[in-house]
């Protein structure tokens, strides 16, 4: 418990409470926009993952439909 | 399977932050010295606690990687690290402000917990291009684990000889006048902490499950023998 | 002796062998210590230094001194095959390890030779300051030789090795410059060498070493894995 105490240092001067509350707010503030960022980096990534994927199931298809109509494809997929 | 229970986790975090800053704002005490000024603790201390936890999380992770050669261990140990680093930079940002609501300067030498920690950030910030510049994968997760498992080493000491130096310069004094934190104040830092904490596992479960997701379409097109979009990540470890 | 010793000393005597054969980081590093000095007594504008000013310098010098040495400590191993002839080597592979170090450590103890004489010529009124100095030095070459070999030996591997070497090593090193600038600065005082906290500050040096001495032998096996 009191080690922890530590590790909020008191001592420093107090600011009125309308210029700290800008302070305060400016980090919960850069804490928040760090946060949804992220998120947003992340959905990103899955977006091209999904996108990633129907193209990926759109092939496939397309090559089961290829198999059964034409014997020809061997040439195709050897390039 | 990584996706299973992210729902559920990222329900949990949200609920936590929004409680975790009502209690900050509504039921903390104004402390005595900083007035208002101390709020930001409630966000920077948990914020750098969780992050040296996770750096030590991720040297673990390395150490279980070099035992077993199991390439998995190495993507969590990408992961926690990538993560820490992360919420390094939002430590750093928050210390910044604090220091000039405190001392008028946007960076002080003053604090000896915060200058260790941008050490701690700069070495751990070395880790990216470490693995970018070596191109065998295998190797490059090997040396990775080496150095996440040196790098946890480097921590601690690196905050001792920190702290040493500190009080030559500028003698402080921490804690409350009482010499102890406020049960309600103790308790509020505990919520932050725990949420912090939840917000670190949750992000590191959605970057694994991303990873995976990004590695079994990566199988599936070479199952299919599909063509490759572009670049694959040199650095990320893939996860399957 | 038992293998371990053996391949110990060959691989220390190689190296010794071939740096007095070639000089290709002796010389360089002992004279990009002393440019350096001088271009401190320009960029500072000073021709005395004492204490804090005068423990940084030289401090700051011969880290980036020893920078050079590092970056070269292993180009002969990858280039000519030595790290497989200790795979194959029925030895304790950690023993590349020591070596090396070793080797470093006999480097930069050649390069202080040179450099801190320099120093004291350039920048110091007395002499006093240097006996005690070089307990606080050796016990830095220890922790230099240790993260500088185990970071050599992984950025030998890579792309732009001379760049990644010294990248890593910087931060790494931070602890030890601390301790050593700590223990320096009151032994570089103007009135004469001070012992403030000089035993403590050696202490947290030989807790650096021991740590990084032990976790280089330890994971240097695999590092090596093929």
């Amino acid at each position: 418990m009191h080690a922890l105490a530590t590790l909020l240092p008191v001592g420093a001067p107090a600011l009125p409470l309308d210029e700290a509350g800008k302070y305060v707010a400016a980090a919960f503030i850069v804490f928040m926009v760090l946060l949804v960022v992220y998120v947003a980096i992340m959905a990103a990534k899955l977006q091209r993952i999904e996108k990633e994927l129907r193209e990926l199931a759109g092939f496939a298809e397309n090559r089961a439909k290829g198999e059964e109509a034409a014997p020809a494809r061997d040439e195709v997929s050897a390039r | 399977m990584y996706g299973k229970g992210l729902r559920p986790l990222s329900i949990a975090t949200v609920v936590a932050i929004l409680a975790a800053f009502s209690l900050v704002f509504f039921y903390a005490p104004l402390d005595a010295d900083q007035g208002f000024i101390q709020k930001i603790f409630y966000l920077h201390v948990p914020l750098a606690i969780t992050a040296l936890i996770g750096f030590v999380i991720g040297g673990l992770f390395a150490i279980a990687h070099l035992r077993s050669g199991n390439r998995k261990w190495d993507a969590y140990s990408y992961v926690s690290i990538h993560m820490s680093v992360i919420f390094g930079v939002a430590v750093l940002i928050t210390g910044s402000i604090w220091a000039k609501a405190s001392w008028g300067h946007w960076w002080v030498w003053d604090e000896p917990t915060l200058v260790s920690f941008l050490i701690v950030f700069l070495m751990y910030a070395t880790y990216y291009p470490f693995r970018y510049a070596i191109e065998d994968p295998e190797r490059q997760a090997r040396y990775a684990s080496v150095f996440a498992v040196t790098a946890g080493a480097f921590v601690p000491l690196n905050f001792m000889a920190v702290r040493m130096a500190q009080s030559l310069v500028h003698p402080r004094t921490f804690g409350t006048a009482n010499g102890g934190l406020p049960g309600e104040m103790m308790l509020v830092f505990l919520c932050c902490l725990a949420t912090m904490a939840l917000l670190w596992v949750t992000l590191v479960k959605f970057e694994l499950t991303a990873k995976s997701a990004s590695g079994q379409v990566k199988r599936l097109r070479r199952a299919l023998d599909a063509p490759a979009p572009g670049g694959a990540s040199r650095i990320a470890p893939e996860v399957s | 002796m038992t293998p371990s010793r053996t391949a110990f000393a060959t691989i220390l005597a190689k190296d010794l062998r071939a740096e007095l054969r070639t000089w290709q980081s002796l010389p360089a590093m002992a004279l990009f210590a002393t440019t350096t000095f001088v271009i401190f007594r320009f960029g500072l504008d000073r021709t005395q230094l004492s204490g804090s000013l005068a423990s940084g310098v030289l401090w700051a010098t011969l880290l980036f001194a020893a920078l050079l040495g590092v970056n070269r400590l292993f180009v002969s191993e990858r280039e000519e095959g030595g790290f497989d002839a200790i795979r194959l080597a029925p030895i304790d592979r950690s023993v590349l390890f020591s070596a090396k170090a070793a080797a470093l450590v006999i480097y930069l103890l050649a390069l202080e030779l040179v450099a801190v004489p320099i120093f004291a010529l350039f920048f110091l009124g007395s002499a006093a300051a240097l006996a005690p100095l070089v307990l606080v030095l050796l016990l830095a070459n220890l922790g230099i030789a240790a993260t500088g070999t185990l970071i050599s030996s992984m950025a030998v591997h890579s792309r732009a090795r001379d760049l990644l070497g010294p990248l890593v090593l910087l931060p790494l090193v931070v602890p030890l410059m601390i301790a050593a600038t700590g223990a320096s600065e009151p032994l570089l005082a103007v009135g004469g060498p001070g012992y403030h906290r000089f035993g403590t500050w050696l202490a947290v040096l030989s807790l650096y070493d021991l740590i990084f001495l032990l976790v280089g032998y330890a994971v240097f096996d695999f590092l090596l894995e093929d």
